[in-house]
């Protein structure tokens, strides 16, 4: 069995992200890490392999991106991924990226597909879902476990109050959150050194078009401060969200 | 080459129940898929037809709403008042639970059938799952947690939550349908003198297009959800220790709200991993959200600072969250809830 993890590079979470002219992300000063949905999956794909040697065969990270994303590649690999692949273009929209990502699983078949829930930039939860309608593949979202039991994945999947248990044949998408794993893999430098030696295939874009562009970005508006209420008055607080805000 | 399988199947598998002749109606309509729970709808039901509403008003268009499973009439009936002008109500054996791909086909062909411009759906992990199959199938750009009305038809503009939560992006869907998906609590509900005509309709379904099966289901029931709740107390490391949360549960019973907690404390086993609330957790939007000993990571806020209102506790006053805050009470969270339940008791009763 061969697993596919689908990789965003993304700003570091704690970024204060600024835009020149409204469009241009600053770049400036950005760490750019594994989107921490994917790392989560890497992870667990890590763990079932490591867990059942026989059944899982390799554990393939693949990437829409220019070469300037190759550090967040080789983090990937540094945290155990066997190879990886690069589609060689400015990832446009979740469109252009499934697409792109769905030629990749054409041409190198990959039993199991496994997506964060969303990256931490665009926040759109889309890209996984679209590669499973190209390739006509079963897709489970906000998946929260899977496990393999008897030579059979398990997935687990949340719903409003709670979680089902389902099976599904392969191939599929799985599109995952938190739950899958506790924490993600930490880089050991032995996984550095071996993650120079890991091939990165390159693929040329496809051509599509895509579906949706941004046009301008916005900053959250300011907030005007705190209204502090002494803390041996509770009643005021109360009777502000009661009487003022009639939120209670 | 890629090729899109599902749309070389599409023949008119729709049929209106006791009718040969099925008159397709050209005329382009704002569908809006609303999903339902145990036979009822909630809140974001309302949100999402009236927002699918407000579009239909934008494009001098009108609403159809779709039903999977088993709602009765009078349920169906209610999403009327929000602005549908007609409701589908569609049952099938065969969908009972959520199958991405198969429900895909149906809403797609459906879509179709109705010359549908604009489709509208939840934000929830249903919206989610289906949404952007919808879009490749469809060849519809998808506006992903949208929270307003677009800000302009022809570009068709939307704005979103970026940068989880850090900015906003003006998106612009450039394909002749639109795919949206809304935010949970992010649009009023608006009521109106409006009935709708319920159409039950079938659709034949081809089962083998069901592949999850499912195997278990654990469910609480009767549970206010977190991200259903309007009122939101959440309670972090400042709580110090699990023992100490009976007030905080209280205050959030006696406001008839939900607990949520940051991720320390969901990290540590003080509170279920559901209630975790942030980033990586849930995402919520409630109308009031109490921080009871959060300091207010970055990640912390990017679960709540859509919340209308932000209300935060805790001993450190350098604490980040009081720059997200609107109200803020400087004091040890032992001391400030019960006077807070106090407070609320005489309020209520008075």
């Amino acid at each position: 069995m061969k697993i596919l993890v689908c990789i965003s590079n993304v700003p570091d979470t704690t970024t204060k992200v600024k835009f020149t002219d409204n469009i241009k992300l600053d770049t400036a000063g950005i760490q750019w890490v594994i989107n921490p949905w994917d790392e989560l999956c890497l992870t667990r794909a890590l763990e079932l392999k490591d867990g059942n040697p026989g059944l899982i065969e390799s554990v393939t990270v693949a990437h829409v991106g220019p070469v300037s994303s190759e550090p967040t590649i080789r983090k990937a690999l540094a945290i155990g991924a066997d190879s990886a692949i690069r589609v060689n273009a400015e990832p446009h929209d979740a469109y252009f990226v499934a697409a792109q990502l769905a030629e990749v699983i054409m041409e190198d078949y990959f039993d199991v597909v496994l997506c964060g829930i969303e990256s931490s930039d665009f926040n759109g939860s889309t890209v996984g879902s679209m590669i499973a309608e190209f390739l006509q593949y079963s897709s489970v979202s906000a998946v929260s476990g899977i496990n393999i039991e008897n030579g059979e994945i398990i997935v687990t999947r949340e719903i409003d109050g709670g979680k089902e248990l389902l099976s599904l044949p392969l191939p599929f998408v799985a599109i995952a959150q938190k739950g899958i794993t506790k924490e993600p893999r930490i880089t050991a430098m032995r996984g550095i050194m071996m993650a120079r030696s890991k091939p990165i295939k390159i693929f040329e874009p496809k051509e599509v078009k895509p579906l949706t562009e941004i046009v301008s970005y916005e900053m959250p508006s300011k907030k005007e401060a705190c209204r502090f209420i002494d803390a041996d008055k509770p009643g005021e607080l109360i009777d502000i969200l009661q009487n003022e805000e009639k939120i209670i | 080459m890629l090729i899109n399988q599902a749309s070389s199947l599409i023949f008119c598998k729709m049929k209106k129940k006791s009718s040969e002749n099925y008159h397709i109606n050209k005329k382009m309509s704002v569908l809006v898929y609303t999903e339902n729970w145990d036979g009822k709808f909630k809140k974001l039901s309302y949100e999402l037809v009236s927002y699918a509403s407000g579009i239909a008003g934008m494009l001098d268009s009108s609403v159809t709403a779709l039903s999977i499973g088993d709602v009765d009439t009078s349920e169906l009936e209610s999403l009327g008042k929000y602005g549908a002008s007609k409701i589908l109500s569609l049952k099938n054996v065969h969908l009972k639970s959520l199958d991405s791909q198969a429900y895909t086909v149906v809403i797609g062909d459906i879509a179709k059938e109705l010359n549908a411009k604009v489709i509208v759906l939840s934000n929830n992990n249903t919206g989610k799952a289906v949404a952007p199959r919808l879009s490749v199938k469809l060849e519809a750009g998808v506006g992903a947690g949208v929270s307003r009305l677009p800000s302009s038809l022809d570009p068709f503009i939307v704005y979103k939550r970026v940068y989880s939560g850090n900015a906003y992006a003006n998106v612009v869907i450039k394909s002749e349908i639109k795919i949206l998906t809304l935010a949970q609590n992010s649009f009023e509900i608006i009521e109106t003198e409006n009935k709708a005509e319920i159409e039950n309709i079938n659709y034949d379904l081809d089962p083998g297009l069901v592949k999850t099966e499912i195997r278990d289901i654990q469910k609480q029931s009767g549970k206010l959800l977190l991200t259903d709740a309007e009122i939101v107390v959440s309670g972090g490391r400042g709580m110090k220790s699990p023992d100490n949360w009976a007030p905080l549960v209280e205050l959030a019973d006696l406001l008839g709200g939900a607990t949520a907690c940051s991720r320390p404390v969901s990290d540590e086993g003080w509170r279920p991993h559901e209630e975790h609330t942030g980033q990586t957790g849930k995402i919520i939007a409630p109308n009031l959200y109490i921080a009871v000993g959060i300091s207010g990571a970055t990640q912390h806020i990017a679960g709540v600072s859509s919340s209308k209102c932000i209300v935060a506790i805790n001993i450190d006053k350098d604490a980040p969250i009081f720059e997200t805050a609107k109200y803020g009470i400087v004091g040890d969270a032992m001391k400030v809830l019960p006077g807070m339940i106090e407070a609320l008791k005489n309020a209520k009763s008075g």
